[in-house]
């Protein structure tokens, strides 16, 4: 499957913050999306879940079959926020997710484990720390499957040891014919990814 | 769906969820009530029916500003939204509101018998009110449901929720009061008020849900 957007344009409160943006991604494929603050990487991935309309041009998925024909039903979102319940223990938060979302990829269990948090399940989402609620957050991504995954700052709070493995679980993903669009200040680990640098427009 | 709402069910009850409070307000206005009106006690039981109903409506409104607040505050609706060619929004927000309803009014409704005889009603009259409550408090979650979604991106936004949706719960108020007088007072009727909200909580599961998800479809940002 292809994704594909074409001279995409994105406004914030009436204000245009990009334009002009298109590119097409194959299976495996990665783009890396850089630029100062404010330049519109956030809205840039928010335009490409469909959860923001585009102010022009749009987004397609190519070859995606029945189940993810569009890219809202093709992509996880990884946002700033962790989409998970403090009051809730992990374990509930990811089975939640998993149930909710469909097309069940790993167990909660293999999830946990996969982002080192194996053990940790029962306790309630509030108790862990900031870095662990992040990768709570990644294990979100592993319990359904998604062909396309579109994070915003995915490393903001991971130590050293735990942005390796996430770079891991990516390569791991395109490895199987996946697509990633990240936004990022911080080196994310990918060789060969595309890049994309915004600008702020003036 | 059903882990949808067993995971709202869950956090009405745990900490923070609010679950109780809506059951402690009704309490607390009830409990007022005699003290306010004196020991009059015909007339607490003729107006018995309507205050319950308007206390159990206000309770049913103090929580439904978090409906999807919570939701946008952590991050979930975005994700609520997104999934949206999987699970239909408009049957997620019914969920929700089934969930909301089962966790926070329902409660209202089993604690109403135990109120009405503060208000000295006699059994039948405790039975019908318990009843309409029962049939006509779901339309009040649904009308809230429409509100709390627009109003869903504005801080402190369960006021303005409440006076958004307090006219439109008015039918619900009115065929629920005379519903239940109409089981003691003999001439009025009690079958087709019943009827009538039994008609409004069908008509406002179709529309409510589908008005909040239109709002909420247009209120990410």
């Amino acid at each position: 499957m292809r994704l594909i957007a074409e001279n995409l344009g994105g406004e914030r409160g009436g204000e245009t913050v990009f334009s002009g943006i298109g590119f097409a991604l194959e299976q495996g494929e990665a783009l890396i999306v850089t630029g100062p603050n404010g330049a519109g990487k956030s809205t840039l991935l928010r335009v490409l879940a469909g959860l923001l309309p585009a102010a022009e041009g749009r987004v397609r998925v190519e070859g995606g079959g029945e189940d993810f024909s569009s890219v809202a039903a093709a992509a996880h979102y990884l946002g700033h926020l962790n989409a998970m319940k403090t009051a809730l223990s992990v374990e509930e938060n990811l089975g939640f997710w998993r149930a909710f979302q469909g097309e069940p990829g790993l167990n909660v269990e293999e999830a946990l484990e996969t982002v080192g948090l194996g053990g940790l399940g029962h306790l309630p989402f509030g108790y862990l720390s900031t870095g662990q609620r992040r990768r709570a957050s990644i294990a979100k991504l592993l319990v359904s499957r998604r062909p396309v995954w579109l994070l915003d700052e995915p490393t903001a709070g991971l130590d050293k040891a735990s942005e390796e493995r996430f770079a891991g679980l990516m390569k791991g993903h395109l490895e199987d014919g996946g697509i990633v669009v990240a936004a990022t200040h911080l080196p994310l680990g990918l060789e060969g990814a595309k890049a994309l640098r915004m600008g702020i427009v003036s | 769906m059903l882990a949808l709402f067993l995971r709202d069910i869950r956090l009405s009850i745990r900490a923070g969820g609010g679950a109780l409070i809506g059951v402690i307000f009704f309490l607390a206005v009830i409990a007022t009530i005699p003290f306010g009106v004196g020991p009059d006690l015909n007339l607490l039981s003729r107006i018995g029916p309507a205050i319950l109903w308007i206390a159990a409506l206000l309770a049913c409104l103090l929580g439904l500003d978090r409906l999807f607040q919570a939701d946008r505050e952590d991050g979930s609706l975005d994700l609520l939204v997104l999934n949206s060619d999987r699970q239909t929004l408009a049957l997620t927000v019914l969920t929700k509101c089934l969930a909301h309803w089962t966790g926070s009014v329902l409660p209202l409704v089993v604690a109403a018998p135990l109120l009405g005889l503060f208000m000295n009603m006699e059994p039948l009259g405790i039975g019908a009110t318990v009843l309409t409550l029962l049939i006509g408090t779901p339309a009040i979650t649904f009308i809230g449901a429409a509100g709390a979604a627009v109003a869903v991106a504005l801080p402190r936004g369960g006021l303005l929720i409440s006076v958004l949706v307090l006219p439109l719960t008015i039918p619900v108020l009115i065929f629920g009061v005379s519903a239940s007088y109409g089981a003691v007072a003999d001439p009025a009727p009690f079958v087709q008020p019943f009827l009538i909200l039994a008609a409004l909580t069908l008509f406002l599961a179709v529309i409510g849900p589908l008005a909040a998800a239109l709002a909420l479809r247009h209120g990410t940002d």
